[in-house]
């Protein structure tokens, strides 16, 4: 079976709210969640999609 | 020199000026390459020679002769392969593809307009042979403007409104009207998107069309076809900024969100609306009893 979509990364600033074999990337404040982010999803050619204010996911598509 | 030279001759000259003028170079850029070219009009002259040759043939009473058409067919299957081939390898390369749909319509294009070159001969040369080359000159006159009926397809203006449509963000979500396109989260992107990129509504004119424009790959082709008009606001490894079309499943519209790099709606739209009509993608649910 092919994997048509993954979440390859998660970055939150509210470190309960993500488990799983992801990896997760906690962070202090917001901006430096956008700033992991951004660079996330240039390193692993994905899309950050914002979950919530507190959580992105960086997913292959 | 025999009686059959000048008919043969002028069949096989208008079947191969009718493959030169069906070979046209347009937005769509291809073939580009000369020797793309050359490839077509060798095979075009082949075809105008094959649909030349039955008529002498058939006069002659030499009836074994016209299974060499037959012949012509497969040969003819073999052109659709080769351009489908081609198109497929160096889609893998477009920043926005053509998608399979829109390459199998260009691909029996072309195996189709070689089957109206050898009728075209076919038709000119009887005529030529029937009546005199006046009579055959009309019958050209003819054929090439009935090919010209038959080349071109209805385009998306024909079964669908184009409207322009402001985008907008509820969060991180990107709409085109009421349309939800894609989850965009970081707010630089957000901004990108809304200095790029452009929204349109196509609303279909009647039922039956909702099916065609919701064919996966004529959205395809709507985005290709403005993608590569107007360029488009991307790089290899950047998904977020990928052309998209979505549907409303309530009333079958769909929402265009395009990244051109030039932002000039008038322009989008018109290019949206000469978009062809996949004939693989039409459907005619209305046709049913």
């Amino acid at each position: 079976m092919k994997m048509e979509k993954a979440i390859l990364a998660s970055v939150t600033t509210q470190e309960n709210k993500v488990h799983g074999s992801a990896a997760v990337f906690k962070c202090e404040t917001k901006e430096e969640m956008e700033a992991v982010a951004a660079n996330l999803e240039a390193i692993l050619d994905g899309i950050a999609h914002a979950l919530s204010d507190q959580l992105y996911i960086i997913v292959k598509h | 020199m025999n009686e059959y030279t000048y008919p043969i001759v002028f069949g096989i000259v208008v079947g191969t000026a009718l493959r030169v003028f069906m070979l046209r170079t347009d937005y769509r850029q291809y073939p580009t390459y000369l020797h793309g070219k050359i490839i077509h009009l060798s095979l075009g002259f082949i075809a105008a020679a094959l649909g030349t040759i039955a008529i002498p043939s058939i006069m002659e009473k030499e009836f074994t002769a016209v299974t060499f058409l037959t012949l012509a067919a497969s040969q003819f299957r073999e052109v659709r392969n080769m351009e489908r081939n081609t198109l497929t390898e160096m889609d893998a390369y477009e920043l926005v593809p053509r998608g399979n749909t829109y390459i199998e319509g260009i691909a029996v294009a072309f195996e189709s307009r070689n089957y109206l070159v050898i009728f075209t001969s076919f038709i000119v040369t009887l005529c030529y042979l029937a009546f005199n080359i006046w009579v055959a000159i009309g019958s050209a006159v003819v054929c090439f403007l009935l090919s010209k009926v038959l080349m071109s397809g209805s385009k998306l203006f024909d079964i669908v409104t184009v409207e322009h449509s402001e985008l907008s963000f509820d969060g991180a979500g990107l709409y085109v009207d009421n349309i939800y396109i894609m989850n965009i989260g970081l707010p630089e992107r957000q901004e990108e998107i809304k200095k790029y990129g452009m929204g349109f509504i196509l609303t279909p004119r009647e039922f039956s069309v909702r099916s065609t424009i919701a064919n996966l790959g004529q959205r395809q082709a709507i985005l290709h076809d403005v993608s590569v008009t107007m360029g488009v606001f991307r790089d290899s490894g950047t998904p977020a900024l990928v052309p998209l079309i979505k549907r409303d499943l309530n009333d079958g519209r769909i929402g265009v969100f395009i990244l051109p790099q030039e932002k000039d709606p008038q322009r989008a739209k018109k290019i949206i609306e000469h978009v062809p009509v996949l004939e693989n993608a039409i459907q005619m649910p209305s046709k049913n009893r």
